[in-house]
């Protein structure tokens, strides 16, 4: 870190460090094959054709390049009976827009209150809301799917909208309340004084400075509802209103020899998520860290 | 919009809002505070009692309070009992595994390489799959005649051959190996974030007083990341116990041969859906959510307490 300020006497110092250094490359070239190789045979599969893809050839490059396990993963093949993902596509971005939606606004009403100001019961409320991100959902299923039933909700979108708007409050929650803390008290009591109520500095000053905690918020509640299974595969009974994880699974199972086509359609699945990851890592670390509830 | 306009009626508005403040934020909570009440605690309520009645078939006329025959039933099955073990089992692998991955790849990643985004970005791109695109991946990895095995045959490491999740007898070991390829990540970042919040004069001192590397590693930077340590392993412990989605992705809905690969989440669920059984049901997942929160209630609090006093 300082090796520029004396060289001369720094000097015989930096064999060992080059050393150390060559090491940290090894350390973290041996971590990076552990985590890539999945994803190379991932890809690798999904870009071979059926006659390719022999058990004994894994390893190898795909001879020609095609995206015909794409074009099957997406569209299935009727005659078959083998239900593709390009509906099941759709519907998750049905189901995650409007989830997203509300379960980050209401998330920053919830942090915007839980932050600044003190009233009775409030670590109360708060540690009660937290739990609910940790519980295991099968504890809630059975009556979940019968008041959707009973609300008209039950295999629908609308109904995947309602669970995941419900299950996501805590960690919007405490995403924003985290965020909403870092804001100077100072700030709201002097909008306060000068006579904006509690509606109108959540508009003026929380509002425009919410962008950051924004962002975070939104890319991990994206991650959990475009990769959530249990919630999709209880609430929705219809091929054509799941979504598309719990589509994949199924896809898993009727192109059981068809690895191609199963690893296209884990890619075509993963691709979204992936995509954001790639763009706004930073964010979706925050999103993590803040779910170890220590913000 | 109107902050502008000369204010002659203020005050009076102005201590009119001052006394909303206190009823302001809870009506603000409320609609939350409301969905939760009702959709945690309503429904863990109504499992409860469940878990307590005599509701094992589609229609049970009339539904009966039996006590505690549901979990008795339970603790005498077969198949559930396989389940809590290949949970432990489960655990024993993933949460050490990941602790140990996490804390080499941070202390790799916080040695100030210019390149750290890079390789962090790699290490945590996992943690964006959903568990079923990890399940279907790693089943194909783990295909007992393709995959990692050709792979240890190419590399001269037959022994390392198995049958991964169609052998009985590794079945959930499998099944640990691909979550800790997809969380490690997950403490690597923890302990990463734990190594930049240790000041950097805690080591100048050290190093002032001789000490060595090892030592340093050993007796500074280990106890001070206790606490990342104790956060991850309840992550992960709660983790072990809803894991659910990658057995079902990997194994299959009936967790492999002779349940070797089968965990309570997913027994539960057949228990449900399958059998009717919504009492039994009830009581596994009862169980789970009591293993839950001897975790995650004392954790909950420590964290809060810790941070009402910084």
């Amino acid at each position: 870190m300082t090796t520029a300020a004396i060289p001369a006497t720094e000097a015989p110092k930096k064999q060992p460090l080059r050393i150390a250094r060559i090491l940290v490359y090894v350390g973290l070239i041996a971590l990076a094959l552990f985590y890539l190789i999945p994803i190379y045979v991932l890809v690798s599969t999904s870009l071979k054709s059926y006659a390719d893809v022999s058990l004994d050839r894994m390893w190898q490059f795909p001879q020609h390049l095609t995206l015909a396990g794409f074009a099957a993963a997406w569209s299935g093949d009727p005659l078959k009976g083998q239900q593709g993902l390009g509906g099941n596509f759709f519907n998750s971005v049905k189901l995650v827009i409007p989830a997203l939606f509300i379960s980050v606004m209401l998330g920053s009403l919830n942090g915007y209150a839980l932050s600044h100001f003190k009233f009775r019961g409030a670590d109360i409320l708060f540690f009660l809301m937290l739990f609910g991100m940790f519980i295991p959902y099968q504890s809630v299923m059975i009556p979940l799917v019968r008041v959707e039933q009973f609300l008209g909700l039950y295999g629908s979108i609308p109904g995947l909208v309602l669970a995941h708007v419900v299950y996501g409050l805590p960690i919007t929650t405490l995403i924003f309340r985290n965020y909403y803390a870092g804001i100077p008290h100072d700030l709201i009591e002097a909008a306060r004084i000068d006579g904006a109520g509690l509606l109108g500095i959540y508009r003026r000053i929380i509002v425009p400075i919410s962008a950051p905690g924004m962002v975070v918020a939104i890319i991990w509640q994206f991650t959990q509802i475009w990769n959530d299974f249990l919630f999709g595969v209880i609430i929705t009974n219809k091929p054509s209103v799941q979504p598309i994880t719990v589509a994949l699974n199924n896809l898993a199972g009727s192109f059981i020899v068809q690895w191609n086509v199963q690893m296209a359609g884990a890619l075509l699945t993963a691709l979204p998520t992936v995509i954001v990851y790639i763009l706004m890592g930073r964010y979706f670390v925050q999103g993590l860290m803040a779910g170890s509830v220590k913000g | 919009m109107t902050a502008a306009t000369p204010s002659v009626p203020m005050p009076r508005r102005r201590r009119r809002r001052f006394s909303s403040d206190h009823w302001g934020p809870i009506l603000l909570l409320l609609p939350s505070a409301l969905l939760i009440l009702v959709f945690v605690y309503g429904f863990i309520g109504y499992t409860g009692w469940l878990s307590m009645s005599n509701w094992n078939d589609l229609v049970v006329n009339p539904l009966k309070f039996v006590g505690l025959d549901n979990y008795m039933h339970l603790f005498r099955d077969q198949r559930f009992q396989i389940d809590m073990q290949n949970t432990l089992t489960f655990s024993v692998i993933f949460i050490p595994g990941c602790l140990v991955l996490g804390l080499i790849g941070a202390l790799l990643l916080h040695t100030g390489l210019p390149t750290e985004g890079f390789w962090r970005t790699v290490f945590l791109l996992p943690m964006a799959l959903s568990f079923i695109v990890t399940g279907v991946l790693w089943r194909w990895l783990m295909n007992p005649s393709s995959g990692l095995n050709l792979l240890f045959d190419a590399l001269h490491l037959p022994f390392l051959k198995n049958g991964w999740y169609t052998d009985p007898n590794i079945g959930i070991k499998a099944v640990a190996l691909a979550a800790l390829w997809q969380y490690s990540g997950y403490t690597m970042a923890m302990y990463l974030a734990g190594l930049r919040a240790i000041p950097g004069d805690v080591y100048e001192a050290a190093q002032v007083d001789g000490a060595t590397a090892s030592q340093i590693f050993w007796r500074i930077t280990l106890p001070l990341l206790t606490p990342v340590s104790l956060s991850a392993v309840i992550i992960l412990g709660h983790l072990s116990l809803k894991i659910f989605d990658l057995v079902i992705a990997m194994a299959g809905p009936q967790g492999g041969p002779a349940f070797s690969s089968d965990v309570p989440a997913n027994y539960m669920f057949n228990t449900v859906y399958q059998a009717n059984k919504f009492a039994n049901g009830a009581g596994i997942a009862m169980i789970l959510l009591i293993c839950v929160s001897f975790l995650v209630i004392p954790y909950l609090s420590w964290s809060l307490r810790q941070e009402a006093r910084a």
